[in-house]
């Protein structure tokens, strides 16, 4: 295979590295032990798995607050605004180009890490499933707490767990395409390497007319 | 670049780590524990018994020991008779429910008490309790000494309602002697685990018969078998937690629950401590346990009672319709079971036995719900004769561990209710152990409760729930979280709670493993193609 690497650029800062393999170790410990508790297998007995279950939550918790304050001061939150503009082009490259040999239409660029599509998805991670998957697993721990709190609404913990599994079943979902997608960089480790050095090697300037 | 790469990893991780601890620490709250039971109960009794003249008079009776007793107690009298264990009889239903053994409950040990008195009432706190001609309002008929002689010798005869044998008697291969009524008199102190346990480890007829969490093995039992009552720990007589007031001794009895309400005695030093919660709150485990999240829907005794029987077997099943086989000199057959106690008594039918046995689990208010022998019943079904009350909207109630013993026992074909049948008298009285015929047995018991009898009867099956509170595990011993929340779950007849690994939602299940499965195999395909392409468009490459 011939190295068409070109010049790298720095993407991922050390706390963006930091909190994304941080995030991938609890999300994918989360996955595991939830569906111990939820009964698919038995490795580590439902004590140790409930145990090992809620000190990732509650970490996930206190790094993900830290995760919104970096955005909230560095101004990265605008990585993460989701845009139409060339969606569909991502889309057919993802669908049909990258099969063709074409050049991904959105390059990576430090004022554009991500590409119409990561972007949509990760902000809908951050926006919908990591806040469902917070509010329904705290539902979920202070069931007991639910008539302290005057709460007798129709939720109960039934729904709550349902809402909760599902959420967990999104996340693998998302999990075997997100690995899957790192694949597709201009080599396969390409995309890895980044989010492990933060320097993000683009490809060589296709030439024109190609 | 690598240390300083570390560093931040580590602040990062530390602040993480430091935050939780923060967020545990608020989170804790007061958690309750009893500290202080390994300590002995001190003893303060302020008189020797020994040493009152009413006690070294000469006695020939129980009822003139009694009077000596209420010469001094003279409070006493008044209060056991206001008492179960005077009355036999539930304290919370109307007479005419006669809601009690002394009434129309019907079991599947024994079946029912009226007609075979003498012989039940061995259990009676009381003297001469022979038949329906027995005089409750006489103080002198009280029993003082069953529950406070403190010897160990003295012993109600078997068949000799409530009283002990006048002279030498002998049932079955026991003899019986006259009790040395002063020393026993005497001898007198608070009730022991020996004073109750003479008739509660012995309930239904025998040793291990009836409770599963009560028998011979709890007079003096080891911290596996009770830490509780621990001979070498805490030692707890029963009273320790019957809280006993004016002779009412605190406990469930049919309708009546063990306590109004669940609280500790930290929030009120005058409880009863019948309760585990009443020293142990209702937080008893480690702050941020989430064993403490489950004292609202599930009993201390289901987790911390994992087995009953632990020490000696336990009747199981009682089948009355294979009674009356013969030995070869014509006394009732006896086989002996694999468990050491009979598995077949001509008097009685075959018996199933059982050591170390997993309760059966219920929703249960505290309250008991019986079949009485007036109750129409369908005899096509088993029949429940004692059934917990409570349900999960029910905030008292919470799920209990149950020895259920089953029992195949007669019945009134044409009226469809139960029988009692007369089971205890000579022959020629018309009872199943001196005639063995059946319709005599009923028709006599039926007769004496005046209760219609068709003179037809069957056989039904029928089940009796006993709820179990003692023999409690040490805490290493206790059912682990993984034995109820799975799929073969402890509590798998329970409803009305979600219990996370015994419950999920199998169409998510097909759809969230779909939707992996439908990603693995996309993102292959994909992979696929461009590998494909790949090679394809590889020779274009080299060329370009």
């Amino acid at each position: 295979m011939s190295n068409n690497g070109g010049k790298s650029i720095y993407l991922y800062t050390r706390f963006e590295r930091f909190w994304h393999w941080a995030q991938s170790a609890l999300i994918i410990t989360l996955a595991f032990t939830g569906l111990e508790i939820h009964g698919s297998y038995t490795i580590l007995g439902f004590k140790r798995a409930v145990e090992v279950h809620n000190f990732c939550a509650w970490t996930w918790l206190v790094l993900h607050a830290f995760v919104l304050f970096w955005m909230a001061v560095t101004g990265e939150w605008r990585q993460y605004i989701p845009t139409t503009k060339r969606l569909i082009d991502v889309a057919l490259y993802y669908l049909v180009g990258i099969f063709q040999g074409k050049p991904h239409p959105v390059p990576k660029s430090e004022r554009a890490k991500h590409n119409p599509l990561q972007r949509m998805t990760y902000l809908s991670i951050a926006l919908v499933l990591i806040p469902l998957q917070m509010a329904t697993g705290f539902l979920y721990y202070y069931y007991n707490s639910w008539p302290q709190w005057a709460w007798t609404s129709g939720l109960n913990l039934n729904a709550v767990a349902f809402i909760h599994t599902a959420g967990m079943f999104g996340f693998l979902a998302f999990l075997v395409v997100h690995v899957y997608m790192t694949t597709t960089g201009h080599t396969l480790a390409c995309h890895l390497k980044a989010m492990c050095t933060g320097w993000e090697e683009l490809p060589r300037q296709a030439k024109a007319g190609e | 670049m690598l240390a300083s790469k570390a560093l931040t990893r580590a602040i990062f991780l530390t602040a993480g780590l430091g935050a939780l601890l923060l967020a545990s620490l608020a989170l804790a709250s007061a958690p309750g524990s009893a500290a202080q039971t390994s300590r002995p109960a001190p003893h303060w009794v302020t008189a020797d018994h020994g040493k009152f003249e009413a006690l070294k008079q000469e006695f020939k009776s129980g009822p003139e020991v009694t009077k000596a007793c209420l010469s001094c107690h003279n409070e006493a009298g008044a209060q056991v008779m206001k008492t179960i264990h005077w009355t036999w009889m539930s304290p919370d239903a109307p007479p005419e429910a006669k809601l009690g053994k002394g009434g129309l409950v019907v079991n599947n040990f024994c079946i029912a008490m009226p007609s075979n008195e003498p012989r039940c009432t061995s259990c009676h706190a009381g003297y001469g309790w022979k038949d329906k001609s027995f005089d409750f309002s006489k103080q002198e008929n009280i029993d003082c000494l069953v529950c406070h002689e403190q010897t160990g010798t003295y012993k109600k005869f078997p068949a000799g309602a409530g009283h002990p044998a006048a002279e030498p008697k002998k049932m079955g291969n026991e003899t019986f002697l006259p009790p040395d009524w002063n020393k026993v008199a005497q001898s007198v102190g608070r009730p022991t685990r020996d004073n109750c346990g003479t008739c509660h480890f012995y309930g239904g007829g025998g040793d291990m018969v009836k409770h599963g969490d009560l028998d011979s093995s709890m007079h003096k039992p080891g911290r596996e078998l009770d830490v509780h009552m621990d001979v070498k720990g805490a030692n707890f007589n029963c009273t320790r937690c019957h809280t006993t007031v004016a002779h009412k001794v605190s406990g469930r009895a049919y309708k009546t629950p063990a306590a109004a309400q669940r609280i500790s005695l930290l929030k009120d030093d005058q409880i009863s401590r019948i309760t585990c919660e009443s020293c142990h709150s209702d937080k008893p485990h480690a702050a941020s346990s989430k064993a403490n999240d489950h004292t609202d829907k599930v009993a201390c005794q289901t987790c911390h009672i994992p087995a009953f029987a632990r020490a000696l077997p336990t009747k199981m099943r009682w089948d009355w319709s294979t009674a009356g086989q013969r030995d070869a000199e014509g006394k009732p057959l006896k086989k002996k079971g694999p468990l050491g106690p009979l598995a077949y008594d001509g008097m009685k039918g075959d018996f199933t036995w059982a050591k170390d046995v997993q309760p059966q689990y219920q929703w249960f208010n505290g309250s008991m719900t019986n079949v009485m022998a007036y109750t129409k019943i369908d005899p096509s079904q088993p029949v429940t004769l004692a059934q917990a009350e409570g349900s999960p909207s029910d905030p008292n109630a919470r799920i209990y561990p149950f020895k259920l013993h089953t029992g195949r026992q007669p019945y009134d074909k044409v009226n469809n209710t139960l029988v009692v049948p007369k089971l205890f008298g000579p022959p020629g009285s018309g009872a199943y152990w001196g005639d063995y015929d059946w319709n005599k047995a009923i028709g006599a018991g039926m007769a004496y409760v005046n209760l219609p009898y068709s003179g037809q009867y069957d056989w039904l099956e029928s089940k009796y729930y006993f709820q179990i509170s003692h023999m409690v595990a040490p805490k290493e011993k206790a059912v682990s979280c993984q034995e109820c929340h799975t799929q073969q779950s402890r509590l798998n007849g329970i409803g009305g709670v979600y219990m996370p690994g015994r419950d999920f939602n199998r169409p998510l299940n097909y759809i969230g493993w779909g939707a992996a499965a439908a990603a693995l195999l996309g993102v292959f395909l994909h992979g696929l193609g461009r590998a494909v392409a790949r090679r394809k468009n590889g020779n274009q490459d080299q060329q370009g």
